[in-house]
C-alpha cells in the first residue's frame, strides 16, 4: 500500500526540507492525542480522534482549532489606511474600527499574493492576520511596498485559536461574559485571567464561532479552559480543510494563487464598490476587464457521482480529453455525505447544472456544477 | 491456514492454493475514516506487487499492492457500500479480494504475524 496523495502535504511541495518549528501548543496537543504533521513550516495536529468524528462534532457542537502558524500583525502610522490601499481592494476609509474586514494582497498581474483578514482598531492602527505559508513573504512584501514610516510589527509571540460550532457561543461566554454580544464579523477586547484577549466573530467553518488572539504564554491555560466545557473538543487541521471546503471558503495555495484573479475565484465581494471606481491597487485594470467580459476561468463547486473522492490536481477535461479546467480542491464530505471539490472550469461550464468531467490517474469521473456553499452558513448576524 | 503481511501493510491469508488479501489494522489506523474502496474484478490475472486496490480516506488515496500471484475469485463487494467496514475489522470483515494463488511458495519472503507485529511497532 502507498499513499498517492495527501491533504495536508498535497499543497505544500514548495515547501522546502527546512527545521519545522513548534508552536505554542505543540505538547498540548500531543498530550491530547493529536496526530503531528507539517503545515506551513509548523508541526500541527492534523487530526485527533479521526477527520469524520471531528467535522461533524464541529457541525453539532463547538470544536477549537490552533492556527497560531497565521501570521498576525500590526500595522501603525501615518497614511496607514492609503498605504494598505494601494496594495489591495479594500475600502479602509469605510471599514468601522473593529470590524474584520476579508481583503485580498494584489499581484501585479491581477493574480493573488495573499488573502487576508484586517481590523482597524482603535487609534488608528490596522490588526491583520494573513496565511502562515505565506506570511514571510508577505511582510517582505508590505516592507518592500509602504513607506518607511509605517510600522510592521509582526506579534511572534501570539497564538490564535478558533472556536467554532452552534455551541462555541455557549461555551465561551460562560468563560468570557460578553462575547455572545459580538455579531457576525465584529471583534473587540476582552479579559481572561489578567490576559489581554482580541476575539472576533468569524472564522473558517461556515458555522458560528469565534478566533480569539492570546499571548503565546496564556494560550495553553486558555486551550485547556477552552476544552474542558462540554461543549468543546479539540479539532485538527483534516477537518478544518473538510469544514472549509463544505462552506465554499478557498484556501490560499490550493484554490487561490498567483494565477488566480478575484473575478475568476468568485471573489467580487472584496472589490469594493470604491475601489472598483476608482482603482489604485495592482491588477486593478485586468480585473475591470475581467468583470465586464467575464473570467476564462470561474472558480465552481462540484458534486462527484459516487463514492470516489476527486482531489486536487485531477483535471477538468472536454469531450476530446483536452484539459480545460483544473481541481483545486476536493474531498470526501463529511456532512454532505458524497465527494465534493472545487474547481475552476470555462465560465460556459460554470452555471449550476452543469456535468462537467473529470480525469483523475486514468480514471474518468464524472461532477455536476452547484451553488456554493455545500452547506449553508450559520453565521450569527445579529445579536441575541 | 497461515496470515502473512508485507512491508507494505498488506495481509494474505493462504488456505491451501486460495488466498484473501487485505490491509492490516495498522494500515487502516494510519489512513483513518476510510471513505472509498475499490478491488478487483473476478478473474482478473495479477502478479505479486501489482497495484490491484485502492483505498480512499478522508484525507488521502491510496494503492493497494498484492502480496501474492494468482486469479482473482472474488472482490469484496461490500466495501463498495460499506468502506467503513475496513476501519472497523480490516483483518476480517474488510478483506478486499480472494485469488487461486500461482505460486504458493511466494508467501517465503513475506513475513509472519509476529514479525509484522514488530516491524509495525517500529513504524
Amino acid at each position: 500500500m502507498s499513499q498517492d496523495q495527501t491533504a495536508e502535504t498535497a499543497g505544500d511541495s514548495d515547501v522546502e526540507e527546512i527545521a519545522l518549528e513548534q508552536l505554542p501548543l505543540d505538547q498540548w496537543h500531543r498530550d491530547h492525542g493529536g496526530r503531528m504533521v507539517p503545515f506551513a513550516g509548523y508541526e500541527m495536529p492534523v487530526q485527533y480522534e479521526g477527520i469524520m468524528a471531528e467535522h461533524l462534532w464541529t457541525r453539532e457542537h463547538a470544536g477549537l482549532f490552533d492556527v497560531s502558524h497565521m501570521g498576525q500583525l500590526i500595522f501603525s502610522g501615518p497614511g496607514i489606511d492609503a498605504a494598505l490601499e494601494a496594495l489591495m481592494p479594500a475600502d479602509l476609509a469605510a471599514a468601522k474600527p473593529g470590524h474584520p474586514v476579508y481583503s485580498l494582497l494584489m499581484a501585479e498581474n491581477g493574480g493573488i499574493l495573499d488573502d487576508l483578514m484586517l481590523t482597524k482598531r482603535d487609534g488608528g492602527s490596522v490588526y491583520m492576520v494573513v496565511n502562515g505559508a505565506c506570511k514571510w513573504d508577505d511582510i517582505a512584501h508590505f516592507r518592500e511596498h509602504m513607506p518607511d514610516e509605517i510600522d510592521i510589527n509582526y506579534m511572534g509571540d501570539q497564538a490564535l485559536l478558533a472556536l467554532q460550532g452552534p455551541e462555541a457561543v455557549t461555551a465561551l461566554d460562560r468563560l468570557i461574559p460578553g462575547v455572545a454580544a459580538l455579531v457576525f464579523m465584529q471583534g473587540g477586547r476582552f479579559q481572561w485571567q489578567g490576559h489581554d484577549l482580541w476575539i472576533s466573530r468569524s472564522g473558517y467553518t461556515g458555522e458560528d464561532g469565534f478566533e480569539i488572539s492570546v499571548p503565546g504564554e496564556a494560550v495553553e491555560a486558555l486551550a485547556d479552559a477552552i476544552t474542558v466545557q462540554p461543549e468543546v473538543k479539540p479539532i485538527g487541521l483534516g477537518a478544518r480543510d473538510s469544514l472549509r471546503l463544505e462552506a465554499d471558503l478557498p484556501l490560499y495555495g490550493h484554490d487561490l494563487d498567483t494565477e488566480t484573479t478575484p473575478v475568476a475565484a468568485a471573489l467580487g465581494f472584496a472589490l469594493k464598490k470604491r475601489r472598483r471606481e476608482e482603482g489604485g491597487f495592482p491588477g486593478h485594470e485586468r480585473i475591470m476587464l475581467e468583470r465586464e467580459n467575464g473570467p476564462i476561468l470561474k472558480r465552481v463547486g462540484l458534486i462527484v457521482e459516487g463514492r470516489q473522492p476527486v482531489r486536487e490536481g485531477a483535471m477538468v477535461v472536454d469531450g476530446e480529453g483536452s484539459e480545460v479546467g483544473r481541481v483545486t480542491s476536493g474531498g470526501f464530505a463529511p456532512t454532505v455525505q458524497k465527494p465534493i471539490a472545487m474547481a475552476y472550469v470555462p465560465t460556459a461550464l460554470a452555471t449550476p447544472g452543469t456535468r462537467v468531467t473529470l480525469a483523475q490517474r486514468g480514471k474518468i469521473h464524472t461532477g455536476e456544477v452547484v451553488a456554493m456553499p455545500f452547506v449553508p452558513h450559520r453565521y450569527v448576524r445579529k445579536g441575541a | 491456514m497461515s496470515r502473512y503481511y508485507t512491508e507494505d501493510h498488506e495481509w494474505v491469508e493462504v488456505d491451501g492454493d486460495t488466498g484473501t488479501v487485505g490491509i492490516s489494522d495498522y494500515a487502516q489506523s494510519q489512513l483513518g475514516d476510510i471513505v472509498f474502496v475499490e478491488v478487483p474484478d473476478e478473474g482478473k490475472q495479477i502478479a505479486k506487487g501489482d497495484d490491484v486496490a485502492v483505498v480512499e480516506s478522508v484525507k488521502a488515496a491510496s494503492d493497494v499492492y498484492s502480496p501474492v500471484s494468482g486469479t482473482v475469485i472474488e472482490g469484496n463487494a461490500a466495501l463498495a457500500d460499506a468502506p467503513e467496514t475496513v476501519n472497523e475489522d480490516a483483518e476480517g470483515e474488510g478483506w478486499f479480494f480472494k485469488l487461486t494463488l500461482s505460486d504458493p511458495s511466494e508467501v517465503e519472503s513475506l513475513m509472519n504475524e509476529a514479525a509484522y507485529a514488530e516491524f509495525a511497532s517500529k513504524l
